[in-house]
């Protein structure tokens, strides 16, 4: 199939980025997304120009680097899925395909459509963990933990950490997955001893990283590749409210 | 041996002395120590953050020392550790069903073809129940029976549910657990982490690993970084076939660059082909996508009969459902009734080339088998085996577009694991002093072959609790901080370094690095994959000088080093597999017998052999020579223009009999 691509091109951080056009040509419908653009890359650099930079390593869906917006949605619009496993079938020959970098205050743009998503990382070093030591855990089965806890635990732990939620967010917001990375631990005896803790060093750096407020409008749900519920941040605003009560009064 | 070059020292595999069952707890017992106080003046360099890696960068840190932890990913959390499906190994008998540290160290030394070094493996059953604690602990959300207890499964081939696994994401979930514990460090203080950075190169003061040097991604910027030593946890080679199920961004780069600064290389030609992935469709192909070898559980792997009915089947003439039960081959369960569809990968990845190459592939290529999950659902109902598979299946469908409910999927083996990797001693030091290597970067867990759910073990042992007991024996005799980057050597390694980039942007040819790796991986999968013959890899010895010439003379790389650049990253990374595809073929050619996932054709059980008259093995079968090659191959660089030189360390098997094996 032929299409035209138009690209999110950027050379730095302090460039001003622009929209460019591309036409891939005989392009399989058998590849993926991101074979797509590596026939077109491979075309660019024997013509001698720089090749369109984007994010990408375990191209299967889960180490999360991947992070396109096309035609306007974070991974594009079939549900449940990373920009990686978008195949070109779901195409037609002669489309236009408009393809943007994950935006957001809090992602800088690197080059073209790679983003800087550490605040990411910062958000979890603020709390996103369990302190226990190497060597002092006792044995796995001595703390039985309902199936019912674990497995949701399980659901907010899917978390791929992609950032598609923030870049689907009118507001930039990164409830999403901070409610995910806290509803994980949280829903765990393990979690319970720093969840106070935790919540309220996460929600803080996640504001003075400049990701925006929740304002209900469920993008974030329906962009997440591993289809964590909004339920999350309704947990995190309740773990939020009574830590914060508790930090109040004491 | 004089093919290779004289051997010059032996190896000292530092094994303790004693009882198998008491080697570790008696070497924990005689290490040094660093006394607490001190420990923080000591650095300590990590690269990589996956499993090993990670954990072992957060744990170094608790314990007081000051760790620089780089890697080539935007955040370490992206490690392709995160990838693993399966599961994770334990000897923790928590199904009551006979399992033991014994007989988890028996099956691994067994499962590896008895090349594998046995106290290396029976430390790593022996730790195996304390990372299943650690990691619980951390909250790793592992499966649970309804009792609230940790649930079990039996995995690739094992006689017992030892297999501890988060649905079809255990990779990923150990990988944030480790994470999380980097995380805590990283505030902490403790641990510097260095995103988007890319070793160059190692650099060796007076013989020791004292530090690397690095490239910013983004900016471009080569750095020093000193330290009191060096801890390589940075994969596997896989990627030097170009199509693989590793991450694209997996590379030999900081192992190899090591191995041109002196430290050995061993078994190289060790490497996993995984029987379960989707089959290649084209030659836009960039990587390949593994299935969850669990889907062996319940489905069953079969090829028609006659090739007629499968040449039929590749030209859409006929599908799967065309072919009645009586022509249908599941040529598994036929040559290995007891284990069935569940043999080892090895064997189970050759037995699907077997019968591709015999023109029963279904594929369009020809280069792929059914997997039928049509008996299963008869027998179980399409709800259950959508509770069990639902997400692989899905997978499936989105890649392939066709839906594993009505057709039997089509796999065929890629390259998965490599087996191999830098040589090191019980105390996973390299012969080269102050280098470390964890994880798959190392070679010594898994011999020839590696069971399934065992990666993640060995990762995560190396790191939460083998280095750190073991890098004391090393640290307790340097004095702390005594070299620093403005020595002559960091000098000398950054030079070679900005030479190097400069004379790959210098280059301006005609061909994309991307040609190059491609050119190579056909290359190496059709003489150095599945099946090996002198013939074959004595022409690949030919021809990747050539590739690696012309590589250096052609390529083309646009933009310049001071900005992100993905194909001058590729170009370095691209330049180190032509030299280390030559390594593997060599060690190939050298290994004259056939062990795991090293298959000699020369090297085969036929009519003639005992083993077959007895019934005991089936022609055809792997077959190796224990009295000529009971040995690790360990290769020292010696010089571009030169071969390396092979040392060998060999293997004494005191506790489990040598023995063929046989999965009858």
């Amino acid at each position: 199939m032929n299409l035209t691509l138009k690209v999110w091109r950027q050379r730095h951080a302090n460039d001003t980025g622009t929209i460019e056009t591309y036409e891939a040509k005989s392009i399989p419908e058998e590849a993926s997304f991101l074979e797509m653009l590596d026939i077109v890359n491979e075309q660019i650099v024997e013509s001698g120009d720089e090749p369109i930079h984007f994010d990408h390593d375990c191209r299967e869906g889960i180490c999360g680097s991947c992070s396109l917006t096309i035609n306007g949605v974070p991974h594009s619009r079939e549900k449940g899925i990373t920009t990686c496993q978008v195949h070109m079938r779901k195409f037609s020959d002669g489309d236009t395909i408009w393809i943007e970098p994950f935006r957001g205050k809090a992602f800088p743009v690197v080059r073209d459509l790679v983003v800087d998503r550490s605040a990411f990382d910062r958000i979890v070093a603020a709390g996103g963990y369990i302190s226990v030591r190497t060597g002092s855990a006792e044995d796995a089965n001595s703390l039985p933990v309902s199936k019912d806890h674990a497995d949701a635990s399980f659901d907010a732990a899917a978390c791929i950490g992609c950032g598609a939620c923030v870049a689907a967010c009118k507001n930039a917001s990164a409830m999403l997955f901070v409610g995910a990375k806290a509803a994980h631990l949280n829903l765990l005896p393990q979690g319970q001893p720093e969840k106070d803790k935790r919540v309220l060093a996460m929600v803080r750096k996640m504001d003075e990283e400049g990701f925006g407020n929740c304002t209900n409008q469920y993008e974030c749900e329906a962009v997440c590749p591993k289809e964590i519920s909004a339920d999350v941040i309704a947990k995190l605003n309740r773990d939020y409210a009574v830590a914060a009560t508790k930090e109040a009064f004491t | 041996m004089a093919a290779n070059g004289s051997s010059n020292g032996t190896l000292n595999s530092a094994i303790p002395d004693g009882p198998i069952a008491e080697k570790w707890t008696n070497h924990k017992n005689n290490s040094k120590l660093i006394n607490p106080a001190n420990k923080r003046k000591y650095s300590i360099i990590v690269v990589g953050s996956g499993l090993a890696g990670g954990a072992a960068a957060a744990t170094l840190s608790e314990l007081g020392y000051h760790v620089k932890c780089f890697c080539y990913q935007d955040s370490p959390r992206r490690a392709h550790s995160i990838a693993a499906q399966g599961g994770i190994n334990a000897a923790k008998n928590y199904q009551n069903d006979g399992d033991s540290v014994h007989r988890l160290f028996y099956d691994t030394v067994k499962g590896g073809d008895f090349r594998s070094r046995e106290a290396n493996v029976h430390r790593l059953a022996e730790v195996s129940g304390n990372i299943i604690d650690q990691c619980v602990a951390q909250g790793v959300p592992f499966a649970r029976e309804y009792g609230g207890l940790l649930d079990n499964r039996s995995f690739g081939g094992a006689q017992v549910s030892r297999t501890f696994y988060a649905r079809g994401q255990t990779g990923q979930q150990l990988l944030i657990g480790a994470y999380q514990a980097l995380s805590k460090e990283v505030a902490k203080g403790g641990v510097e982490m260095f995103p988007r950075t890319e070793m160059m190169d190692l650099v060796v003061v007076d013989g020791h690993a004292k530090g690397i040097i690095v490239r910013d991604m983004v900016t471009g910027e080569i750095s020093r970084h000193a330290a009191d030593t060096v801890i390589l946890a940075t994969g596997g080679y896989g990627n030097v076939f170009f199509l693989s199920t590793n991450a694209m961004g997996c590379n030999v780069m900081a192992a190899y660059r090591a191995h041109k600064k002196g430290a050995y290389m061993a078994n190289p030609c060790y490497t996993q082909i995984h029987p379960t992935c989707i089959p290649v469709s084209g030659d836009y192909q960039s990587k390949l996508t593994l299935m969850s070898e669990s889907l062996r559980n319940d489905g069953r792997i079969w090829v028609p009969k006659s090739a007629d009915d499968a040449a039929a089947i590749r030209e859409g003439k006929k599908t799967a459902a065309d072919i009645a039960e009586e022509d249908r081959d599941y040529y598994l369960e036929r040559k290995y009734p007891s284990f069935g569809n569940l043999a080892p990968r090895d064997i189970s990845s050759r037995s699907a080339k077997e019968v591709c190459d015999e023109g029963r592939g279904v594929s369009a290529t020809g280069l792929g088998v059914y997997l039928d999950f049509r008996d299963s659902i008869e027998r179980l109902g399409e709800d259950t085996v959508r509770a069990r598979y639902g997400n692989l299946f899905q997978m499936y469908e989105k890649i392939q577009g066709s839906n594993p409910y009505q057709e039997p999927m089509m796999i065929y083996p890629a390259v998965h694991y490599t087996m191999g990797g830098l040589w090191v001693d019980y105390n996973l030091m390299s012969n080269l002093p102050g280098l470390h290597v964890l994880g798959e970067a190392n070679f010594s867990d898994h011999g020839a072959n590696r069971l399934g759910a065992s990666a993640l073990m060995q990762g995560l042992a190396d790191g939460y609790f083998v280095i750190p007991a073991t890098l004391p024996n090393y640290l307790a005799d340097q004095v702390p901080g005594s070299v620093t980057t403005e020595n002559e050597a960091f000098e000398e390694a950054e030079k070679a370094v900005t030479d190097r980039i400069e004379k790959l942007l210098s280059i301006q040819g005609e061909r994309t690095v991307d040609s190059f790796h491609r050119e190579l991986g056909l290359l190496v999968w059709d003489k150095c994959g599945m099946s090996r013959d002198k013939a074959g890899l004595e022409e690949a010895l030919e021809k990747i000088p050539k590739i690696r010439e012309e590589f250096w003379k052609n390529v083309k790389i646009p933009g310049t080093g001071e900005s992100l650049n993905a194909e001058l990253e590729k170009a370095g990374r691209v330049a180190d597999f032509l030299e280390f595809g030559e390594l593997m073929c060599r060690d190939a050619l050298n290994r004259e017998e056939s062990c795991g996932g090293h298959f000699r054709e020369e090297y085969q059980f036929t009519e003639e052999d005992d083993a077959v008259k007895s019934g005991y093995t089936n022609p055809g079968e792997a077959k190796r020579r224990d009295e000529e090659f009971s040995y690790v191959a360990a290769w020292e660089y010696t010089g571009d223009d030169t071969p390396p030189n092979l040392h060998r360390e060999e293997l004494v098997f005191e506790n489990v009999k040598q023995s063929v094996r046989s999965y009858k």
